[in-house]
Protein backbone atom coordinates (compact mmCIF):
# COMPACT_ATOMS: atom_id res chain seq x y z
CA UNK A 1 0.00 0.00 0.00
CA UNK A 2 2.72 2.43 0.96
CA UNK A 3 4.25 4.39 -1.88
CA UNK A 4 7.15 5.48 0.23
CA UNK A 5 9.16 3.03 2.32
CA UNK A 6 11.62 4.15 4.96
CA UNK A 7 14.70 1.98 5.59
CA UNK A 8 13.57 0.85 9.00
CA UNK A 9 10.12 -0.02 7.68
CA UNK A 10 11.47 -2.48 5.09
CA UNK A 11 11.84 -5.67 7.19
CA UNK A 12 8.36 -5.18 8.63
CA UNK A 13 6.73 -4.64 5.25
CA UNK A 14 8.55 -7.64 3.79
CA UNK A 15 7.20 -9.92 6.51
CA UNK A 16 3.72 -8.49 6.05
CA UNK A 17 3.92 -9.20 2.35
CA UNK A 18 4.92 -12.75 3.08
CA UNK A 19 1.92 -13.19 5.39
CA UNK A 20 -0.35 -11.86 2.69
CA UNK A 21 1.00 -14.34 0.15
CA UNK A 22 0.63 -17.24 2.56
CA UNK A 23 -2.99 -16.32 3.27
CA UNK A 24 -3.87 -17.62 -0.19
CA UNK A 25 -3.13 -21.09 1.12
CA UNK A 26 -4.64 -20.52 4.56
CA UNK A 27 -6.96 -23.56 4.34
CA UNK A 28 -3.89 -25.70 4.92
CA UNK A 29 -3.60 -26.07 8.76
CA UNK A 30 0.22 -26.12 8.70
CA UNK A 31 0.31 -22.84 6.85
CA UNK A 32 -2.29 -21.27 9.14
CA UNK A 33 0.00 -22.04 12.05
CA UNK A 34 2.97 -20.58 10.21
CA UNK A 35 0.97 -17.42 9.48
CA UNK A 36 0.18 -16.95 13.14
CA UNK A 37 3.86 -17.40 13.96
CA UNK A 38 4.99 -14.79 11.45
CA UNK A 39 2.29 -12.37 12.46
CA UNK A 40 3.55 -12.56 16.00
CA UNK A 41 7.05 -11.86 14.72
CA UNK A 42 5.78 -8.84 12.80
CA UNK A 43 4.23 -7.40 15.94
CA UNK A 44 7.40 -8.01 17.94
CA UNK A 45 9.52 -6.47 15.22
CA UNK A 46 7.23 -3.44 14.99
CA UNK A 47 7.37 -2.92 18.70
CA UNK A 48 11.14 -3.11 18.83
CA UNK A 49 11.63 -0.89 15.75
CA UNK A 50 9.18 1.82 16.78
CA UNK A 51 10.21 1.97 20.40
CA UNK A 52 13.82 2.47 19.36
CA UNK A 53 13.49 5.15 16.69
CA UNK A 54 16.19 7.80 16.70
CA UNK A 55 15.21 11.45 16.51
CA UNK A 56 16.18 11.62 12.86
CA UNK A 57 14.02 8.55 12.10
CA UNK A 58 11.10 10.31 13.75
CA UNK A 59 11.72 13.32 11.53
CA UNK A 60 11.50 10.93 8.56
CA UNK A 61 8.21 9.57 9.92
CA UNK A 62 6.86 13.12 10.23
CA UNK A 63 7.71 13.67 6.56
CA UNK A 64 6.35 10.35 5.31
CA UNK A 65 4.64 10.96 1.97
CA UNK A 66 1.62 8.85 2.99
CA UNK A 67 1.10 10.64 6.29
CA UNK A 68 -2.34 12.22 6.76
CA UNK A 69 -2.38 15.97 6.09
CA UNK A 70 -4.66 18.74 7.34
CA UNK A 71 -7.46 18.13 4.82
CA UNK A 72 -7.37 14.38 5.55
CA UNK A 73 -7.96 15.06 9.23
CA UNK A 74 -10.70 17.55 8.47
CA UNK A 75 -12.41 15.02 6.24
CA UNK A 76 -12.04 12.13 8.68
CA UNK A 77 -12.78 13.94 11.94
CA UNK A 78 -15.45 16.50 11.06
CA UNK A 79 -18.71 16.94 9.21
CA UNK A 80 -20.23 19.84 7.27
CA UNK A 81 -16.86 21.36 6.40
CA UNK A 82 -17.21 24.72 4.68
CA UNK A 83 -13.86 25.91 3.37
CA UNK A 84 -13.29 29.67 3.51
CA UNK A 85 -10.78 31.36 1.25
CA UNK A 86 -8.60 34.43 1.02
CA UNK A 87 -7.11 37.12 3.23
CA UNK A 88 -9.37 39.90 1.83
CA UNK A 89 -6.26 41.86 0.92
CA UNK A 90 -4.09 40.08 -1.60
CA UNK A 91 -5.01 36.50 -2.48
CA UNK A 92 -5.87 33.00 -1.34
CA UNK A 93 -2.82 31.09 -0.13
CA UNK A 94 -3.20 27.40 -1.00
CA UNK A 95 -0.57 26.39 1.58
CA UNK A 96 -2.99 27.16 4.41
CA UNK A 97 -6.53 25.80 4.36
CA UNK A 98 -9.31 26.45 6.80
CA UNK A 99 -12.99 26.81 7.41
CA UNK A 100 -16.00 25.98 9.53
CA UNK A 101 -16.60 22.38 10.52
CA UNK A 102 -18.46 20.31 13.06
CA UNK A 103 -16.57 18.00 15.38
CA UNK A 104 -18.92 15.93 17.51
CA UNK A 105 -21.71 18.44 17.85
CA UNK A 106 -19.50 21.53 18.18
CA UNK A 107 -18.98 24.03 15.37
CA UNK A 108 -15.32 25.01 15.18
CA UNK A 109 -12.96 26.97 12.97
CA UNK A 110 -10.34 24.48 11.85
CA UNK A 111 -7.26 25.28 9.80
CA UNK A 112 -3.70 24.25 9.07
CA UNK A 113 -0.85 24.17 6.61
CA UNK A 114 -1.54 21.84 3.69
CA UNK A 115 1.07 19.80 1.83
CA UNK A 116 0.56 18.11 -1.51
CA UNK A 117 0.75 14.37 -2.23
CA UNK A 118 2.48 14.47 -5.60
CA UNK A 119 4.48 16.93 -7.65
CA UNK A 120 1.44 18.61 -9.13
CA UNK A 121 -0.40 19.09 -5.86
CA UNK A 122 2.81 20.05 -4.11
CA UNK A 123 3.35 22.86 -6.57
CA UNK A 124 -0.27 23.92 -6.03
CA UNK A 125 0.22 23.85 -2.23
CA UNK A 126 3.74 25.32 -2.42
CA UNK A 127 4.94 22.24 -0.46
CA UNK A 128 3.01 23.47 2.56
CA UNK A 129 5.11 26.63 2.82
CA UNK A 130 2.81 29.60 3.44
CA UNK A 131 3.21 33.15 2.19
CA UNK A 132 2.16 36.16 4.31
CA UNK A 133 -1.37 36.06 2.89
CA UNK A 134 -1.73 32.53 4.29
CA UNK A 135 -1.09 33.74 7.83
CA UNK A 136 -3.41 36.69 7.22
CA UNK A 137 -6.14 34.40 5.94
CA UNK A 138 -5.72 32.26 9.07
CA UNK A 139 -6.01 35.37 11.24
CA UNK A 140 -9.13 36.47 9.40
CA UNK A 141 -10.73 33.10 10.09
CA UNK A 142 -9.72 33.27 13.75
CA UNK A 143 -11.28 36.71 14.10
CA UNK A 144 -14.41 35.32 12.53
CA UNK A 145 -14.41 32.49 15.08
CA UNK A 146 -13.95 35.02 17.87
CA UNK A 147 -16.85 37.11 16.63
CA UNK A 148 -19.19 34.13 16.69
CA UNK A 149 -17.74 32.50 19.80
CA UNK A 150 -16.45 29.36 18.08
CA UNK A 151 -13.31 27.50 19.23
CA UNK A 152 -10.30 27.39 16.94
CA UNK A 153 -8.32 24.25 16.07
CA UNK A 154 -5.04 24.62 14.19
CA UNK A 155 -3.08 21.74 12.65
CA UNK A 156 0.63 22.42 12.15
CA UNK A 157 2.50 20.74 9.30
CA UNK A 158 5.04 22.79 7.38
CA UNK A 159 8.70 22.68 6.35
CA UNK A 160 8.72 26.43 7.03
CA UNK A 161 7.29 29.76 5.91
CA UNK A 162 8.19 30.35 2.26
CA UNK A 163 11.55 32.14 1.97
CA UNK A 164 10.79 33.95 -1.27
CA UNK A 165 11.29 37.43 -2.63
CA UNK A 166 7.60 38.32 -2.77
CA UNK A 167 7.02 36.83 0.68
CA UNK A 168 9.53 39.32 2.05
CA UNK A 169 8.02 42.19 0.05
CA UNK A 170 4.62 41.46 1.54
CA UNK A 171 5.95 41.18 5.08
CA UNK A 172 6.37 37.52 6.02
CA UNK A 173 7.83 38.57 9.38
CA UNK A 174 5.03 41.02 10.10
CA UNK A 175 2.35 38.48 9.20
CA UNK A 176 3.77 35.88 11.59
CA UNK A 177 4.40 38.41 14.37
CA UNK A 178 0.85 39.73 14.05
CA UNK A 179 -0.56 36.20 14.38
CA UNK A 180 1.47 35.52 17.53
CA UNK A 181 0.16 38.75 19.03
CA UNK A 182 -3.48 38.32 18.04
CA UNK A 183 -3.63 34.61 18.84
CA UNK A 184 -2.31 35.35 22.34
CA UNK A 185 -5.34 37.48 23.06
CA UNK A 186 -8.06 35.77 21.00
CA UNK A 187 -11.15 35.45 23.21
CA UNK A 188 -12.11 31.90 22.20
CA UNK A 189 -10.39 28.59 22.98
CA UNK A 190 -7.51 27.60 20.68
CA UNK A 191 -6.20 24.05 20.42
CA UNK A 192 -2.97 23.55 18.50
CA UNK A 193 -1.92 20.14 17.15
CA UNK A 194 1.48 19.53 15.59
CA UNK A 195 0.55 16.75 13.15
CA UNK A 196 3.75 16.49 11.08
CA UNK A 197 6.53 19.00 10.63
CA UNK A 198 6.67 21.98 12.96
CA UNK A 199 9.42 23.99 11.36
CA UNK A 200 10.16 27.21 13.14
CA UNK A 201 8.27 30.48 12.75
CA UNK A 202 6.33 29.14 9.79
CA UNK A 203 4.67 26.62 12.11
CA UNK A 204 4.48 28.88 15.15
CA UNK A 205 2.51 31.42 13.08
CA UNK A 206 -0.52 29.17 13.76
CA UNK A 207 0.87 27.82 17.02
CA UNK A 208 -0.35 29.92 19.97
CA UNK A 209 -3.08 28.21 21.95
CA UNK A 210 -4.55 27.11 25.25
CA UNK A 211 -3.58 23.50 24.67
CA UNK A 212 -0.63 22.37 22.55
CA UNK A 213 -0.85 18.74 21.44
CA UNK A 214 1.69 16.85 19.40
CA UNK A 215 1.46 13.59 17.51
CA UNK A 216 3.88 10.88 18.61
CA UNK A 217 6.04 11.08 15.46
CA UNK A 218 5.84 14.79 14.70
CA UNK A 219 8.75 17.18 15.15
CA UNK A 220 8.79 20.81 16.26
CA UNK A 221 11.80 23.07 16.55
CA UNK A 222 13.44 26.38 15.83
CA UNK A 223 15.06 25.05 12.64
CA UNK A 224 15.11 21.86 10.56
CA UNK A 225 17.94 19.40 11.30
CA UNK A 226 19.34 19.94 7.78
CA UNK A 227 19.52 23.72 8.06
CA UNK A 228 20.92 23.46 11.57
CA UNK A 229 23.60 21.11 10.26
CA UNK A 230 24.49 23.46 7.41
CA UNK A 231 24.87 26.44 9.73
CA UNK A 232 26.56 24.93 12.79
CA UNK A 233 28.53 22.13 11.14
CA UNK A 234 28.88 24.00 7.83
CA UNK A 235 27.79 20.85 5.99
CA UNK A 236 24.48 19.16 5.18
CA UNK A 237 25.86 15.82 6.39
CA UNK A 238 25.22 16.18 10.13
CA UNK A 239 21.42 16.12 10.12
CA UNK A 240 21.28 13.08 12.43
CA UNK A 241 23.47 14.78 15.03
CA UNK A 242 21.55 18.03 14.60
CA UNK A 243 18.25 16.23 15.20
CA UNK A 244 19.67 14.73 18.39
CA UNK A 245 21.08 18.07 19.58
CA UNK A 246 17.87 19.98 18.85
CA UNK A 247 15.72 17.55 20.89
CA UNK A 248 12.75 18.07 18.63
CA UNK A 249 10.51 15.03 19.23
CA UNK A 250 7.23 14.91 21.14
CA UNK A 251 8.74 13.41 24.34
CA UNK A 252 11.51 16.05 24.19
CA UNK A 253 9.03 18.89 23.93
CA UNK A 254 6.89 17.48 26.70
CA UNK A 255 9.96 17.45 28.92
CA UNK A 256 10.78 21.05 27.98
CA UNK A 257 7.28 22.14 29.00
CA UNK A 258 6.36 23.33 25.50
CA UNK A 259 3.57 20.88 24.69
CA UNK A 260 0.78 19.72 26.99
CA UNK A 261 0.20 16.19 25.69
CA UNK A 262 1.42 13.61 23.21
CA UNK A 263 -1.21 12.06 20.95
CA UNK A 264 -0.30 8.39 20.33
CA UNK A 265 -0.17 7.14 16.74
CA UNK A 266 -1.23 3.71 15.48
CA UNK A 267 1.59 1.12 15.58
CA UNK A 268 3.92 1.94 12.71
CA UNK A 269 2.80 5.56 12.49
CA UNK A 270 -0.14 7.65 11.32
CA UNK A 271 0.49 6.77 7.64
CA UNK A 272 -0.29 3.08 8.33
CA UNK A 273 -3.87 3.83 9.35
CA UNK A 274 -5.44 7.21 8.60
CA UNK A 275 -8.85 6.22 10.02
CA UNK A 276 -7.48 5.09 13.35
CA UNK A 277 -5.22 8.13 13.64
CA UNK A 278 -8.10 10.50 12.94
CA UNK A 279 -10.30 8.65 15.45
CA UNK A 280 -7.67 8.97 18.18
CA UNK A 281 -7.17 12.67 17.48
CA UNK A 282 -10.89 13.36 17.29
CA UNK A 283 -11.48 11.75 20.68
CA UNK A 284 -8.64 13.82 22.19
CA UNK A 285 -9.95 17.05 20.67
CA UNK A 286 -13.48 16.43 21.97
CA UNK A 287 -12.15 16.01 25.50
CA UNK A 288 -9.98 19.12 25.24
CA UNK A 289 -12.84 21.21 23.84
CA UNK A 290 -15.10 20.13 26.67
CA UNK A 291 -12.57 21.23 29.29
CA UNK A 292 -11.85 24.59 27.62
CA UNK A 293 -15.52 25.49 27.17
CA UNK A 294 -15.82 25.96 30.93
CA UNK A 295 -13.38 28.87 30.99
CA UNK A 296 -14.43 32.52 30.60
CA UNK A 297 -12.70 34.46 27.81
CA UNK A 298 -10.74 36.69 30.25
CA UNK A 299 -9.46 33.66 32.15
CA UNK A 300 -8.62 31.87 28.91
CA UNK A 301 -6.50 34.76 27.62
CA UNK A 302 -4.80 35.32 30.96
CA UNK A 303 -3.86 31.66 31.25
CA UNK A 304 -2.66 31.53 27.65
CA UNK A 305 -0.32 34.49 28.08
CA UNK A 306 0.99 33.11 31.38
CA UNK A 307 1.54 29.71 29.79
CA UNK A 308 3.92 31.09 27.14
CA UNK A 309 5.49 33.52 29.62
CA UNK A 310 6.79 30.58 31.65
CA UNK A 311 8.73 29.05 28.75
CA UNK A 312 12.50 29.32 28.86
CA UNK A 313 15.41 28.42 31.12
CA UNK A 314 17.61 31.17 32.56
CA UNK A 315 20.08 31.48 35.40
CA UNK A 316 20.52 34.51 37.68
CA UNK B 1 29.96 44.91 0.21
CA UNK B 2 29.92 42.97 -3.01
CA UNK B 3 29.14 39.26 -2.99
CA UNK B 4 32.56 38.01 -4.04
CA UNK B 5 34.39 39.90 -1.36
CA UNK B 6 32.23 38.36 1.29
CA UNK B 7 32.63 34.79 0.08
CA UNK B 8 36.38 35.16 0.07
CA UNK B 9 36.44 35.66 3.79
CA UNK B 10 33.65 33.20 4.70
CA UNK B 11 30.24 33.94 6.12
CA UNK B 12 31.15 34.74 9.70
CA UNK B 13 33.39 37.60 8.64
CA UNK B 14 30.57 39.86 7.56
CA UNK B 15 29.12 40.01 11.04
CA UNK B 16 32.42 41.31 12.33
CA UNK B 17 33.03 43.88 9.66
CA UNK B 18 31.37 46.95 11.00
CA UNK B 19 32.07 46.59 14.68
CA UNK B 20 33.73 49.42 16.51
CA UNK B 21 37.45 49.44 15.80
CA UNK B 22 40.12 49.52 18.48
CA UNK B 23 42.71 51.68 16.74
CA UNK B 24 42.64 55.44 16.36
CA UNK B 25 41.63 55.37 12.71
CA UNK B 26 39.11 53.30 10.92
CA UNK B 27 37.98 52.85 7.34
CA UNK B 28 34.36 53.09 6.30
CA UNK B 29 33.41 49.84 4.61
CA UNK B 30 30.89 51.53 2.38
CA UNK B 31 32.92 54.42 0.92
CA UNK B 32 36.50 53.81 2.05
CA UNK B 33 36.73 57.05 3.99
CA UNK B 34 39.36 57.04 6.74
CA UNK B 35 37.74 58.35 9.90
CA UNK B 36 39.27 59.26 13.24
CA UNK B 37 37.76 57.42 16.20
CA UNK B 38 36.76 60.64 17.98
CA UNK B 39 35.08 61.88 14.84
CA UNK B 40 33.24 58.58 14.47
CA UNK B 41 32.02 58.72 18.04
CA UNK B 42 30.88 62.31 17.64
CA UNK B 43 28.89 61.19 14.60
CA UNK B 44 27.16 58.41 16.56
CA UNK B 45 29.29 55.83 14.73
CA UNK B 46 28.13 56.83 11.29
CA UNK B 47 30.34 57.84 8.37
CA UNK B 48 30.44 61.60 7.96
CA UNK B 49 31.00 61.21 4.23
CA UNK B 50 28.50 58.55 3.13
CA UNK B 51 26.24 58.21 6.19
CA UNK B 52 26.91 54.48 6.56
CA UNK B 53 25.78 53.30 9.99
CA UNK B 54 28.36 51.19 11.81
CA UNK B 55 27.11 48.37 13.98
CA UNK B 56 27.21 49.40 17.61
CA UNK B 57 26.58 47.64 20.90
CA UNK B 58 24.07 48.33 23.64
CA UNK B 59 26.44 50.66 25.50
CA UNK B 60 26.70 52.98 22.49
CA UNK B 61 22.98 52.85 21.75
CA UNK B 62 22.04 53.69 25.32
CA UNK B 63 24.18 56.81 24.91
CA UNK B 64 22.43 57.61 21.62
CA UNK B 65 18.97 57.56 23.19
CA UNK B 66 19.10 58.23 26.90
CA UNK B 67 19.92 61.21 29.10
CA UNK B 68 23.43 60.85 30.50
CA UNK B 69 23.69 58.54 33.52
CA UNK B 70 19.95 57.89 33.56
CA UNK B 71 20.15 54.19 32.72
CA UNK B 72 19.45 51.74 35.53
CA UNK B 73 20.04 48.21 34.32
CA UNK B 74 18.04 45.21 35.55
CA UNK B 75 18.91 41.51 35.49
CA UNK B 76 22.40 42.35 34.32
CA UNK B 77 23.87 38.93 35.03
CA UNK B 78 21.06 36.76 33.73
CA UNK B 79 22.49 33.98 31.57
CA UNK B 80 21.33 30.98 29.63
CA UNK B 81 20.60 27.77 31.51
CA UNK B 82 21.68 25.59 28.53
CA UNK B 83 18.48 23.51 28.84
CA UNK B 84 19.36 21.04 26.07
CA UNK B 85 23.05 20.61 26.99
CA UNK B 86 23.53 21.41 23.32
CA UNK B 87 26.66 20.33 21.50
CA UNK B 88 27.53 20.91 17.84
CA UNK B 89 31.17 21.36 16.85
CA UNK B 90 31.47 23.13 20.18
CA UNK B 91 29.56 22.97 23.45
CA UNK B 92 26.93 25.68 23.81
CA UNK B 93 28.16 26.19 27.37
CA UNK B 94 31.65 26.99 26.01
CA UNK B 95 30.18 29.19 23.31
CA UNK B 96 28.33 31.34 25.85
CA UNK B 97 31.34 31.46 28.20
CA UNK B 98 33.59 32.58 25.34
CA UNK B 99 31.07 35.19 24.27
CA UNK B 100 30.82 36.48 27.84
CA UNK B 101 34.60 36.82 28.00
CA UNK B 102 34.87 38.45 24.59
CA UNK B 103 32.00 40.91 24.89
CA UNK B 104 31.83 41.43 28.67
CA UNK B 105 28.09 40.98 28.34
CA UNK B 106 26.03 38.10 29.73
CA UNK B 107 23.72 37.66 26.76
CA UNK B 108 22.48 39.43 23.64
CA UNK B 109 20.17 41.98 25.30
CA UNK B 110 20.26 44.48 28.15
CA UNK B 111 17.27 46.19 29.66
CA UNK B 112 16.48 48.77 32.27
CA UNK B 113 14.88 52.14 32.88
CA UNK B 114 16.06 55.61 31.93
CA UNK B 115 14.94 58.99 30.67
CA UNK B 116 14.85 60.69 27.27
CA UNK B 117 14.84 64.45 27.78
CA UNK B 118 13.41 63.74 31.23
CA UNK B 119 10.64 61.44 29.95
CA UNK B 120 10.87 58.08 31.74
CA UNK B 121 11.12 55.02 29.48
CA UNK B 122 11.74 51.30 29.76
CA UNK B 123 14.47 50.41 27.30
CA UNK B 124 15.85 47.15 25.94
CA UNK B 125 18.81 47.05 23.55
CA UNK B 126 20.26 44.06 21.73
CA UNK B 127 23.94 43.28 21.16
CA UNK B 128 24.74 41.67 17.82
CA UNK B 129 28.26 40.88 19.02
CA UNK B 130 26.88 38.26 21.46
CA UNK B 131 26.32 35.09 19.36
CA UNK B 132 24.87 37.10 16.49
CA UNK B 133 22.31 38.80 18.71
CA UNK B 134 20.41 35.54 18.78
CA UNK B 135 17.28 35.19 20.88
CA UNK B 136 17.23 32.39 23.42
CA UNK B 137 15.64 32.15 26.85
CA UNK B 138 17.57 35.13 28.25
CA UNK B 139 16.58 37.59 25.52
CA UNK B 140 12.98 36.37 25.74
CA UNK B 141 12.83 36.58 29.54
CA UNK B 142 14.44 40.03 29.62
CA UNK B 143 12.01 41.37 27.03
CA UNK B 144 9.15 39.83 29.00
CA UNK B 145 10.37 41.56 32.16
CA UNK B 146 10.86 44.87 30.35
CA UNK B 147 7.27 44.65 29.04
CA UNK B 148 6.03 43.78 32.53
CA UNK B 149 7.84 46.79 33.96
CA UNK B 150 6.40 49.11 31.30
CA UNK B 151 2.96 47.58 31.85
CA UNK B 152 2.98 47.85 35.64
CA UNK B 153 4.47 51.34 35.79
CA UNK B 154 2.55 52.54 32.72
CA UNK B 155 5.76 53.67 31.05
CA UNK B 156 6.56 53.74 27.31
CA UNK B 157 8.72 50.89 26.02
CA UNK B 158 11.53 51.13 23.50
CA UNK B 159 13.32 48.10 22.06
CA UNK B 160 16.39 48.41 19.83
CA UNK B 161 16.85 45.22 17.80
CA UNK B 162 19.84 43.72 16.04
CA UNK B 163 19.71 39.99 15.64
CA UNK B 164 20.28 37.06 13.35
CA UNK B 165 17.12 35.43 14.74
CA UNK B 166 16.29 32.74 17.25
CA UNK B 167 19.17 30.89 18.93
CA UNK B 168 19.47 27.36 17.56
CA UNK B 169 21.26 26.04 20.62
CA UNK B 170 18.15 26.25 22.77
CA UNK B 171 15.96 24.43 20.23
CA UNK B 172 12.20 24.85 20.45
CA UNK B 173 12.59 26.91 23.64
CA UNK B 174 14.16 29.66 21.51
CA UNK B 175 11.21 29.46 19.13
CA UNK B 176 8.86 29.89 22.08
CA UNK B 177 10.53 33.19 22.98
CA UNK B 178 8.82 34.61 19.88
CA UNK B 179 5.50 33.54 21.36
CA UNK B 180 6.40 34.72 24.84
CA UNK B 181 7.51 38.23 23.86
CA UNK B 182 4.54 38.73 21.50
CA UNK B 183 2.05 37.48 24.11
CA UNK B 184 3.46 39.81 26.75
CA UNK B 185 3.15 42.80 24.42
CA UNK B 186 -0.64 42.35 24.31
CA UNK B 187 -0.72 43.41 27.97
CA UNK B 188 1.11 46.66 27.25
CA UNK B 189 -1.36 47.32 24.44
CA UNK B 190 -4.19 46.91 26.98
CA UNK B 191 -2.94 49.83 29.09
CA UNK B 192 -2.36 52.00 26.01
CA UNK B 193 1.27 52.79 26.54
CA UNK B 194 3.38 53.18 23.41
CA UNK B 195 5.97 50.66 22.28
CA UNK B 196 8.54 52.02 19.84
CA UNK B 197 10.56 49.42 17.95
CA UNK B 198 13.90 50.50 16.48
CA UNK B 199 15.46 48.16 13.93
CA UNK B 200 19.19 48.28 13.29
CA UNK B 201 21.45 46.30 10.97
CA UNK B 202 20.69 43.40 10.86
CA UNK B 203 17.28 42.42 12.21
CA UNK B 204 16.19 39.07 10.80
CA UNK B 205 14.46 35.77 11.59
CA UNK B 206 12.56 35.16 14.79
CA UNK B 207 13.19 38.60 16.21
CA UNK B 208 11.67 40.32 13.18
CA UNK B 209 8.81 37.80 13.17
CA UNK B 210 7.89 38.67 16.76
CA UNK B 211 8.43 41.74 18.94
CA UNK B 212 10.46 43.78 16.43
CA UNK B 213 7.52 44.01 13.98
CA UNK B 214 4.93 44.69 16.69
CA UNK B 215 5.83 48.29 17.57
CA UNK B 216 3.11 50.94 17.63
CA UNK B 217 5.74 52.87 15.74
CA UNK B 218 8.53 51.05 13.91
CA UNK B 219 11.70 52.93 12.96
CA UNK B 220 14.58 51.62 10.84
CA UNK B 221 18.13 52.87 10.66
CA UNK B 222 19.29 53.73 7.13
CA UNK B 223 20.27 50.73 5.01
CA UNK B 224 19.69 48.22 7.83
CA UNK B 225 19.03 44.65 6.68
CA UNK B 226 15.55 43.71 7.90
CA UNK B 227 13.71 40.52 6.97
CA UNK B 228 12.39 37.12 7.86
CA UNK B 229 14.54 34.81 5.75
CA UNK B 230 18.17 35.72 5.19
CA UNK B 231 19.18 36.93 1.70
CA UNK B 232 21.36 33.87 1.12
CA UNK B 233 18.45 31.48 1.71
CA UNK B 234 16.13 33.49 -0.54
CA UNK B 235 18.72 33.59 -3.29
CA UNK B 236 19.10 29.80 -3.10
CA UNK B 237 15.33 29.31 -3.11
CA UNK B 238 14.52 31.44 -6.12
CA UNK B 239 17.80 30.81 -7.93
CA UNK B 240 18.15 34.44 -8.93
CA UNK B 241 20.15 37.43 -7.78
CA UNK B 242 18.29 39.72 -5.45
CA UNK B 243 17.50 43.26 -6.58
CA UNK B 244 19.70 46.02 -5.13
CA UNK B 245 18.38 47.39 -1.85
CA UNK B 246 16.27 44.28 -1.21
CA UNK B 247 15.38 43.87 2.50
CA UNK B 248 16.98 47.18 3.41
CA UNK B 249 15.17 49.77 5.56
CA UNK B 250 14.24 51.93 2.58
CA UNK B 251 12.76 48.87 0.84
CA UNK B 252 10.61 48.09 3.87
CA UNK B 253 9.53 51.71 4.14
CA UNK B 254 8.49 51.60 0.48
CA UNK B 255 6.51 48.39 1.03
CA UNK B 256 4.74 49.74 4.08
CA UNK B 257 6.43 47.89 6.92
CA UNK B 258 8.30 50.76 8.57
CA UNK B 259 6.92 54.08 9.72
CA UNK B 260 10.17 55.86 8.95
CA UNK B 261 13.88 55.59 8.34
CA UNK B 262 15.82 57.78 10.73
CA UNK B 263 19.53 58.69 10.88
CA UNK B 264 21.08 57.66 14.17
CA UNK B 265 21.94 61.24 15.12
CA UNK B 266 18.23 62.15 14.89
CA UNK B 267 16.96 59.04 16.67
CA UNK B 268 16.74 60.57 20.15
CA UNK B 269 14.82 63.63 18.93
CA UNK B 270 12.47 61.50 16.84
CA UNK B 271 11.69 59.07 19.65
CA UNK B 272 11.17 61.94 22.07
CA UNK B 273 8.82 63.65 19.66
CA UNK B 274 6.71 60.48 19.24
CA UNK B 275 6.59 59.99 22.99
CA UNK B 276 5.33 63.54 23.55
CA UNK B 277 2.43 62.70 21.22
CA UNK B 278 1.55 59.29 22.63
CA UNK B 279 2.82 58.92 26.19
Amino acid sequence: MAKMILDFEKPILELEKKVEEMRRYADNPDIAQEIARIEKRVRQLQQSVYSGLTRWQKVQMARHADRPYTLDYIQLMTTDFVELHGDRAFKDDKAIVGGLARIGDTSVMIMGQQKGRDTKSNVYRNFGMPNPEGYRKAMRLMKLAEKFGRPVITLLDTPGAFPGLEAEERGQAEAIARNLFEMARLRVPIIVVIIGEGASGGALGLGIGDRILMLEYAWYSVISPESCSSILWRSWEYKEQAAEALQLTAPDLKKQGIIDAIVPEPLGGAHRDHQQMAAILKETLLQELKALKKLKPEKLVERRIDKFSRMGVTVG
Amino acid sequence: MSWFRRSKENIAAETQKKEIPDGLWTKCDACGEIIHKKELQKNFFTCSKCNAHFRVGSEEYLAVLLDEDSFKESDKKMRSGDPLKFVDTKKYRDRTNDAIKKTRLYDALRWGTGTIKDLPVVLAVMDFSFIGGSMGSVVGEKIARAVDKAWKTKTPLIIVSSSGGARMMEGALSLMQMAKTSAKLTRLADVRKPYISILTDPTTGGVTASFAMLGDVIIGEPNALIGFAGPRVIKQTIGKDLPPGFQRSEFLLEHGFLDMVVHRRDMRDTVHSILTHLA
